[in-house]
């Protein structure tokens, strides 16, 4: 049997905060698990509040952060015992990130197109000019642009929607199978954000890869998610099928996360 | 009916906004620059009233917003149109306002809760020193008694007085936003002005501060300008909406009448993508991108990413008819369908 494509077992992170006298532990994730499986993508949400862990569940599975204690596997793989830079890049070339601000994520005296051809020599390991240009282009396409409308542009001189697009792109081009998608679309307008969350579901159709994504916005996650996850300090309080969870909530936290939405219908 | 009908009485509006054009003027090595951020806005605010402003970033929200406090610094320029207040009897200008005059009416009748405001709060400065600075001056009362009346009022806003003794840093980003407000209202000002005060928050937080804004206006009884681009917030607290786009106010009028009869092409589209929970429809994002305002297309602005863009788009500007009280829309296509 083919071990799942990503499998957290009772993983916690402990940092500790405060001075020599006052040391206190703050547990940022406090035993989650979950998989997700190898043999069909799917979007799982993680839904929970600021301080919940989220993003550090997000770095975790990164491998950006080791985690105090538990165990992540990707395909099998223990990620603790990845090592060597041949092995990271290896793992890098399957999982790859999205992050929250577009405007951050770019370095503004870089051209925008250079993060799209280093990804594709160092990571999808390509060699020719034109085989690392097809790459950009077949990526960027995929989303909606071209390379022609990207060459040579700085990250000021596109929209934010337009940006969050070229980060997808980039994490595209080494064909991975795991997106993790750290908050994408909390910078993004609201015109545009049912652009970049449509294009991430027309992703996991047309491509295949599974996505982790990571939001506080409940309409977006319950309009393409497969499963969720909520989480409250550093815990799992629900987990299940989107659509059922959501529909019909049944941890308090999950109840009240669901009411503080403001419904566009209500009237003062 | 909303509360707009219901104060409606009031004859003077605290707020009238005529024609404002501010733009940004820049000039490095001779070459001449303009980004018309604020171009030709008329709108008013009643008293009582909670107007909701909204648009996605870089249409000008935030400009006409620092322009109305008065709070414009080169290269943005007010280039031409009048922004008048009325606190109970005592008329200002704004726009040739000096800056004494200026200090006078800050807080104590005008109040500004800046965007990103959980970091306006000075870092190596207890709270209540950012008290004692902001609103010492315009209580003008002795230092207990002044201190006795801020914790008063952080406990009408549910803040527990230990707060004045902490940095900013101690407090959770909620905690810092809800500070902000107190130190904006403590002066009990007749017209706040509120710029993204929650699009920095997750929703529980949001409700919470967006529940003591409404609490706050009430009491005080005084008027509120409250930027977001979140259609959603807009639904739950404002009276009056107003949707701006590339710098000009395409659509406003009262907001369940905008939310549920939209008239412009683009609140249209902007309600219609609300994502909502118990929706699995795919929704389609808007196709282009909003203009670049230092070269905005000729005619109406919206015209190029337009489903219903006609000749007359392209050539003129369509202005915004109607009383300022009533709902009212900047489109030809939209005049053209009441009136066929």
């Amino acid at each position: 049997m083919t071990p799942p494509l990503l499998a957290v077992s009772q993983v916690g992170r402990t940092y500790a905060m405060g001075g020599l006298l006052s040391r206190r532990r703050v547990h940022a994730v406090d035993g989650i698990s979950f998989e997700m499986p190898s043999d069909k993508s799917e979007i799982m949400a993680v839904i929970g509040e600021s301080g919940s862990g989220k993003t550090t569940l997000a770095r975790m599975i990164l491998n950006m952060v080791l985690p105090t204690r538990g165990s992540i596997r990707f395909c099998g793989t223990e990620l603790s015992s990845i090592r060597r830079t041949h092995d990271r890049l290896a793992f890098m070339k399957r999982v790859q990130p999205i992050f929250q601000n577009p405007f951050e994520a770019f370095n503004p005296l870089k051209q925008v197109d250079r993060y799209l051809f280093m990804t594709a020599r160092h990571i999808a390991g390509l060699q020719s000019v034109t085989q690392v240009h097809n790459a950009a282009d077949h990526a960027l396409r995929k989303v909606g642009l071209s390379l022609a409308e990207v060459r040579k542009r700085f990250p000021h001189e596109l929209s934010g929607g337009q940006l969050q697009r070229i980060a997808i792109a980039r994490a595209l081009i080494p064909a991975p199978a795991l997106i993790v998608a750290d908050e994408p679309v909390s910078m993004v307008d609201a015109s545009l954000r049912l652009s970049i969350v449509n294009l991430l579901k027309d992703l996991r159709d047309e491509t295949g890869v599974s996505i982790l994504y990571i939001t506080h916005d409940l309409a977006t996650a319950y309009s393409i998610s497969d499963r969720i996850l909520i989480l409250r300090r550093g815990r799992v309080v629900e987990a299940g099928d989107a659509r059922t969870v959501l529909d019909n909530p049944q941890h308090p936290y999950s109840i009240m996360l669901k009411a503080a939405v403001p419904s566009p219908d209500v009237q003062p | 009916m909303t509360a707009t009908s219901t104060f409606a009485i009031a004859a003077d509006p605290v707020l009238s906004v005529v024609d404002l054009r501010a733009y940004y003027r820049t000039r490095s090595f001779g070459v001449e620059r303009e980004v018309r951020a604020v171009d030709d806005i008329s709108f008013q605010v009643d008293a009582n009233q909670i107007y909701g402003l909204a648009g996605e970033s870089s249409c000008g929200k935030t400009t006409l917003i620092r322009t109305i406090a008065a709070a414009t610094r080169p290269p943005l320029q007010v280039v031409g149109g009048s922004i008048s207040f009325n606190f109970h009897g005592k008329r200002v200008s704004m726009t040739d306002v000096l800056p004494d005059a200026l200090a006078g009416i800050r807080w104590k009748h005008l109040s500004y809760i800046m965007q990103g405001s959980m970091n306006v709060l000075n870092p190596v400065r207890r709270i209540r020193h950012s008290f004692v600075d902001f609103a010492g001056r315009h209580i003008g009362r002795p230092m207990p008694q002044f201190l006795e009346l801020v914790r008063a009022h952080l406990a009408r806003l549910h803040l527990e007085a230990t707060v004045l003794e902490a940095f900013p840093h101690q407090l959770s980003g909620g905690m810092r936003q809800r500070v902000a407000i107190a130190l904006a209202t403590v002066c009990r000002p007749d017209f706040i002005i509120a710029d993204e005060p929650t699009t920095a928050l997750d929703v529980i937080v949001q409700k919470s501060v967006l529940t003591m804004i409404r609490e706050v206006q009430r009491e005080l009884g005084s008027s509120l300008i409250f930027v977001t681009h979140d259609l959603a917030v807009h639904a739950n607290l404002s009276h009056r909406l107003g949707i701006m786009y590339a710098g000009r106010l395409v659509e406003e009028g009262a907001t369940a009448d905008v939310l549920r009869r939209p008239r412009h092409p683009y609140t249209a589209h902007l309600v219609a993508s609300l994502p909502r929970i118990g929706h699995i429809t795919a929704k389609s994002g808007l196709e282009g991108a909003p203009p670049n305002l230092a070269d905005p297309p000729a005619g109406c602005r919206f015209h190029p990413r337009c489903p219903l863009a006609m000749d007359i788009c392209r050539r003129e500007n369509p202005p915004l008819i109607g009383p300022p009280t009533a709902h009212r829309v900047a489109c030809f296509a939209a005049a053209q369908e009441s009136n066929p």
